[in-house]
């Protein structure tokens, strides 16, 4: 079969297999830096990234595994205290100093422990039982990291935490920021939707499917779900990382339990069902949260309301389309597809 | 009870045993040598005692959810944001009128409403959608803190009780001895004491309602299989509102008794959201009795904690939560 197939339609080279959409992307996000200013590199698009990798940690969990988690941004903060527990920081009586190829490893291997731990408590539990399961260990971690101060610093947290001067540039740079968080991002998105195709990622949404199915095919269905949860927080160790530096500080404020059920509104906006949504829903959240407050006081409210405004907007998008925007997107699709008079399927859409 | 003494011999001593050293610990005076170990009786009494009736304010808050989740399956995580409105309403009322009693009714009536709206316009409409309930109710929680936030301000209020009950009452417990040989007896407020008897009063005649009545064996009978009570002709959506609002109004309560304990403010919705979380899933979803035993737990734990290491204490109910995962998944008095 597979000979027929692929004397039938010759065989595309690697870099033609790539949708077009992909290049078009690839190429805006390497010139945007042209043309926008720092302040949008740096905090907008920046800081888009590293919530969409943290996002896309928690759509990989939920998408593929079927396990709705809160304790994403635990993850990453995890690993952002990791970096400034071992690495520098301005509370020199704590940070040990230790150089960078040191501690971050050793800060992601300490986050992808802790992943594993907590995944294997939440995967004894499904459905909505996981979602308030890691929501309390969300919160735990957050208690726990504001009342401890010989290891966590408690309130305060710490601050002056940057990336190494490696090959002798800036990291903190607007320009250097952008690329790097941009690489780690699409790097992220890339071995999400490797991992969706390979035996794992195939074997974990069997696994989500009908886990009765899949034990009695042989598969492990709880080693499975800790591992996604592993893999997951990697993902969201190095969003962490990242967002630590680029805040340059990390306190209990970063992981506490409106920043979790953040990393979920995010998730849900852009849609869980393809990885591309965590980073729109991203996009969106920031956006908002930078320009509410203009646009409130623009229309004569006050510029603290800006919470009500993207609780609303998240309650219409869930309310009216449970698969956020690429639902919509989806929807839209479909209408082109059907014929308008008779509804039935016009074939594929042009786009 | 025998059943559960029969299958775990072992479990039954150990807590004959605990039960055994509290009593004497709570009526005994105490030895110097146990006061420098452990410090003074009247800490650990007191602590003991706020632990209980903290236990009584989660029990309020926690037997709603858990009966609207055991019922409907509903998840309702804006569950918090009503315990918090119903201490806005209760402190208005109390105020207003002067008359903390009437607090209760009048709340009870405003965040019963609020459940009703609740169910019909919200949960009615995604059955059986889990994640999409729990998504709704968290926008609709981050809505409304902020509008409470907006209408009620930022401030701290503090619910007074009537002078009746406000004031300490002396007990016959003893808390130390004088150098005389005088015997001192502790005093604790009486509103608290009032109010853990008050919910006593209440899980029982819960306990009594469900397991005694005949709507109670409706709502039993739904918990266990809804689509089968359904065939019966029982008409299932009222006993949904009435359940719904019944739980509600508890957390409505549940704020007006916290705004007395404690106060009302912005941040306290999530504190008992997290709060009664912990406790449904310590003592096991759908349960009245787990939603008791459960409440006790955490409350004692959280008082003592503050009490003996005051910088975990709040990690130590957590601690809790994840042994009761880790060796019984389904709570502790949960059934698969």
């Amino acid at each position: 079969m597979a000979d027929i197939t692929s004397s039938i339609t010759p065989e595309k080279s690697r870099l033609e297999a790539v949708h077009p959409a992909y290049w078009i992307m690839g190429v805006i996000l390497l010139v945007i830096p042209a043309f926008v200013s720092p302040f949008v590199m740096f905090q907008l698009m920046g800081w888009s990234f590293i919530l969409g990798m943290i996002a896309l940690s928690l759509m990989f969990l939920a998408g593929y595994g079927g396990m709705v988690s809160l304790a994403q941004m635990a993850f990453a903060g995890f690993a952002g205290y990791m970096v400034a527990i071992f690495g520098d920081s301005a509370i020199v009586t704590i940070s040990q100093g230790w150089p960078w190829w040191i501690v971050i490893p050793l800060a992601l291997g300490l986050t992808v422990l802790f992943a594993t731990a907590v995944g294997w408590l939440a995967v004894r539990t499904e459905g909505i039982y996981t979602i308030m399961i890691t929501l309390a260990i969300a919160a735990a971690f957050f208690y726990f990291t504001r009342q401890n101060y010989d290891l966590f610093n408690g309130f305060q947290g710490f601050n002056s935490v940057v990336p190494p001067k490696l090959f002798g540039v800036n990291w903190r740079g607007p320009y250097a920021f952008y690329y790097l968080s941009c690489f780690f991002a699409v790097g992220s998105y890339a071995l999400v939707l490797y991992i969706s195709r390979a035996p794992f990622g195939l074997a974990l949404q069997g696994v989500r499917d009908n886990p009765r199915r899949m034990a009695a095919l042989g598969y492990n269905v709880t080693a499975h779900r800790v591992a996604a949860y592993a893999f997951a927080g990697l993902l969201a160790g190095v969003g962490g990382i990242l967002l630590t530096w680029q805040s340059s500080q990390i306190s209990p404020g970063t992981v506490g339990i409106t920043p979790a059920i953040d990393i979920l509104i995010i998730a849900v906006i852009g849609g869980l069902r393809h990885p591309i949504g965590a980073f729109i829903g991203a996009f969106i959240y920031v956006i908002l949260k930078t320009f509410a407050v203009d646009i409130l006081v623009s229309l004569g409210m006050a510029g603290e309301r800006f919470q009500l405004l993207i609780g609303l907007g998240f309650l219409i998008i869930v309310f009216f389309s449970p698969d956020g925007i690429l639902g919509l997107w989806g929807k839209y699709r479909e209408g082109r597809r059907r014929d308008p008079l008779t509804g039935e399927d016009r074939g594929d859409s042009p786009l | 009870m025998r059943g559960f003494a029969n299958a775990h011999p072992v479990w039954t001593g150990m807590l004959a045993v605990l039960a055994v050293v509290l009593l004497w610990l709570m009526f005994a005076i105490w030895p110097p040598g146990l006061v420098d170990v452990i410090g003074n009786k009247k800490v650990f009494l007191s602590a003991l005692f706020n632990g209980i009736t903290l236990g009584g304010l989660y029990f309020l808050v926690a037997s709603g959810f858990t009966l609207i989740f055991g019922l409907m399956r509903n998840v309702n995580l804006a569950h918090g944001t009503l315990y918090l409105l119903g201490g806005y309403v209760g402190f208005h009322t109390a105020d207003k009128t002067g008359y903390w009693l009437l607090a209760f009714p009048v709340t009870f009536i405003v965040v019963g409403f609020c459940g009703v709206l609740l169910q019909v316009l919200v949960f009615r409409r995604m059955e059986g959608e889990d994640l999409r309930q729990t998504l709704v109710t968290i926008g609709i929680s981050i809505v409304v803190a902020d509008l409470m936030l907006w209408g009620f301000g930022g401030d701290f209020f503090n619910i007074s009780p009537p002078p009746w009950l406000s004031g300490p009452v002396e007990t016959f417990f003893v808390s130390s001895v004088k150098r005389s040989g005088e015997l001192v007896y502790l005093k604790y407020p009486m509103v608290r004491i009032v109010i853990f008897i008050a919910a006593v009063i209440l899980g029982i005649a819960m306990w009594l309602a469900l397991n005694k009545t005949r709507i109670g064996m409706m709502i039993r009978a739904g918990v266990d299989d809804r689509d089968m009570l359904q065939a019966t002709g029982a008409r299932i959506q009222i006993v949904f509102v009435g359940v719904f609002a019944f739980g509600a109004g508890l957390a409505g309560i549940a704020g007006v008794v916290g705004g007395t304990f404690q106060s009302v403010a912005p941040g306290e919705d999530t504190r008992f959201l997290l709060a009664s979380l912990v406790v449904v899933i310590v003592g096991g979803m759908g349960s009245i009795p787990g939603a008791a035993l459960g409440a006790l737990l955490i409350g004692l734990a959280e008082q003592f904690g503050s009490v003996y290491f005051p910088t975990y204490a709040v990690v130590l109910t957590f601690l809790i939560m994840v042994v009761v995962l880790a060796f019984r998944p389904q709570g502790l008095m949960g059934t698969d």
